[in-house]
């Protein structure tokens, strides 16, 4: 089990991690500025096993993959949204951040709701209800399945 | 069937006679660019995370720093230190102080039929010149560069027919964020945004670039254009020649059709936080600003300056205002500097600074403060883009902004004649 933190529609890269703190060597130097903008206490109330919960688009904006990394270096387990934006969406399957549509958890859930997720099947458990989800094009739940695209290159080249 | 331009350029790429959308292809990039933005994560993987590290085709890798140029602290410096040190060891193309990489892309490499990846979002731009151009991140980028080739889904393409001219006193890029307004944030998420029709010949390859990078901003994976005399010329005068030239066949599936009468388009302003926050001009009238700034690589073109300099030239910017203007270009800076446009810039009270991404991404100069508002030909206005997370950012055109920057609040130029 997880919580809930929820986010709005079109949460742009922007929020998610802004770009002063791009340039910082690694992402472990960025991510205690995640969603600053929105919540500025979210780094330090998030715990591993946590999820992220949006409205339409979310990841719109620039294609910085810093995003999608400072929420899996926070531990968030998965993202789940109406849609993504297209970048956001390939940058988190290539590194292994679960990203999962569904169009009715967003409006069916608050923050700080406890969920779980079921990702071999689909299902997402919260509020004692089931949801289940849309599944990922083949290519990228392989992609997925191997820890993400440079998992995959490496095994490729193997 | 018939096939889209970007069927056509994906086909070609991955060396395959059709495809449709909905197919899944491996394509070869034929060219392969990346900022100081993400660049140092990359060389990071590529060292730590590679069980065998090795560089395809190096020419085919464009690095340019723009973003931070000139660096704004030691940990940038840092940054750009990594990118140099590893562009030099490996043979690649490496510009700084060149100008934005977009920018850059177009005068010196885009060609039209060509596959290019950028690790930046704006690369749709080279749409403008015929070129099938997106955006990905650093770890799509590390696979491209040590394989040559990538994966990609086959887009929808939504077409928009473009019908007679501009008035005069609006541009390109009133028209591309009244398309946005129109279709919105997500509008053309994962789809390909292709333009044609008889007003394409009233548009200037600056105009294109304007109306191709700007696309992103409703989602789009690229925005394409058909390549004509207008763009071969600008081709030729670069020392460039074409890798294919493709148009979209009569029989093409869209999953959308626009037409546009270019001549009812309005000055337009897009509002804080969002860019398909767009109204007419008219209704921002009067909101005070702190900053202005003229440039980026949607609009800091030297067609831009010239609109720019026209309206301040004798005039002065408002007390109280910063006005920022920012060549895309090392190239354009100095025709800038030839035509005396930088001249009417500096004696207006201007601010000149060199070739960057500038305030358009909020890190770089400029930065606006707690409850600033600046109005930007910049890219994006999300809440706190150009600094402060509570400061405001309006996008308008090269003339609105200028003319913004002389009354102090949101004017339009016809407005000081």
């Amino acid at each position: 089990m997880g919580r809930i933190f929820k986010f709005g529609k079109d949460v742009d890269t922007d929020q998610i991690i802004a770009s002063q703190y791009l340039l910082f060597p690694t992402i472990d130097e960025m991510k205690s500025h995640t969603f600053e903008s929105l919540d500025t206490e979210f780094a330090s109330k998030v715990t591993p096993g946590d999820f992220v919960v949006a409205d339409e688009n979310f990841g719109c904006g620039s294609s910085r993959e810093q995003a999608p990394s400072v929420l899996k270096a926070l531990g968030v387990k998965a993202v789940i949204a109406k849609s993504f934006a297209r970048i956001f969406y390939r940058n988190a399957i290539n590194i292994g951040l679960p990203v999962i549509v569904s169009k009715v958890l967003y409006d069916e859930s608050s923050s700080g709701d406890e969920m779980s997720l079921d990702l071999d099947h689909g299902i997402i458990l919260a509020n004692g209800k089931e949801y289940s989800c849309t599944k990922l094009p083949a290519k990228m739940q392989a992609i997925l399945d191997q820890g993400g695209l440079i998992a995959s290159l490496n095994k490729e080249e193997a | 069937m018939g096939m889209t331009m970007a069927e056509k350029i994906i086909a070609m790429a991955a060396g395959v006679k059709e495809t449709k959308a909905g197919d899944i292809q491996t394509v070869t990039l034929d060219y392969m660019m990346s900022n100081d933005g993400t660049t140092h994560l990359t060389i990071d993987m590529y060292n730590n995370d590679l069980k065998n590290p090795h560089i395809n085709d190096p020419s085919k890798l464009v690095w340019i720093v723009d973003h931070n140029i000139p660096a704004d602290s030691p940990k940038t410096a840092a940054s750009h230190k990594k990118m140099r040190d590893f562009a030099r060891e490996n043979n690649i193309d490496f510009y700084e102080g060149e100008g934005v990489c977009h920018q850059v892309m177009m005068e010196k490499y885009v060609c039209p039929g060509q596959l290019i990846f950028g690790a930046d979002s704006h690369t749709c731009a080279y749409g403008a010149l015929g070129a099938f151009g997106t955006g990905v991140g650093c770890t799509d980028y590390l696979y491209a560069m040590v394989t040559g080739t990538s994966w990609l889904l086959v887009p929808e393409t939504i077409r928009f027919n473009l019908h007679g001219a501009l008035k005069e006193g609006v541009y390109a890029r009133d028209l591309i964020l009244t398309i946005i307004g129109k279709i919105s944030a997500n509008g053309a998420n994962y789809k390909v945004m292709e333009f044609a029709g008889d007003g394409l010949k009233s548009l200037s390859v600056s105009d294109r670039i304007s109306v191709c990078n700007l696309c992103v901003e409703a989602g789009a994976k690229t925005a394409l254009m058909e390549v004509d005399d207008i763009a071969m010329d600008y081709l030729k005068s670069h020392g460039r020649s074409p890798k294919a030239l493709f148009k979209s066949d009569d029989d093409a599936i869209f999953s959308e059709v626009y037409d546009i009468d270019l001549s009812e388009i309005e000055p337009i302003v897009a509002k804080p936080h969002f860019v398909d926050n767009v109204v007419p001009a008219k209704e921002s009238l009067g909101v005070k600003i702190d900053e202005a700034f003229l440039g980026s690589c949607n609009n800091g073109r030297i067609e831009d300056l010239r609109v720019g300099a026209q309206i301040i030239k004798g005039k002065h910017v408002a007390d109280k205002v910063r006005f920022l203007v920012v060549p895309a270009s090392r190239e354009i800076y100095n025709q800038a500097m030839e035509e005396g446009l930088l001249s009417i810039f500096l004696e207006a009270g201007a601010i000149v600074m060199n070739p960057n991404c500038s305030v358009c991404w909020g890190s770089c100069q400029g930065v606006i403060g707690e409850g600033e508002t600046l109005i930007s030909t910049g890219t994006r206005n999300f809440k706190g883009r150009a600094g402060h997370k509570d400061s405001f950012v309006y996008l308008a055109s090269a003339a609105t902004v200028t003319a913004s920057a002389i009354t102090g609040e949101i004017t339009t130029a016809d407005m000081l004649k």
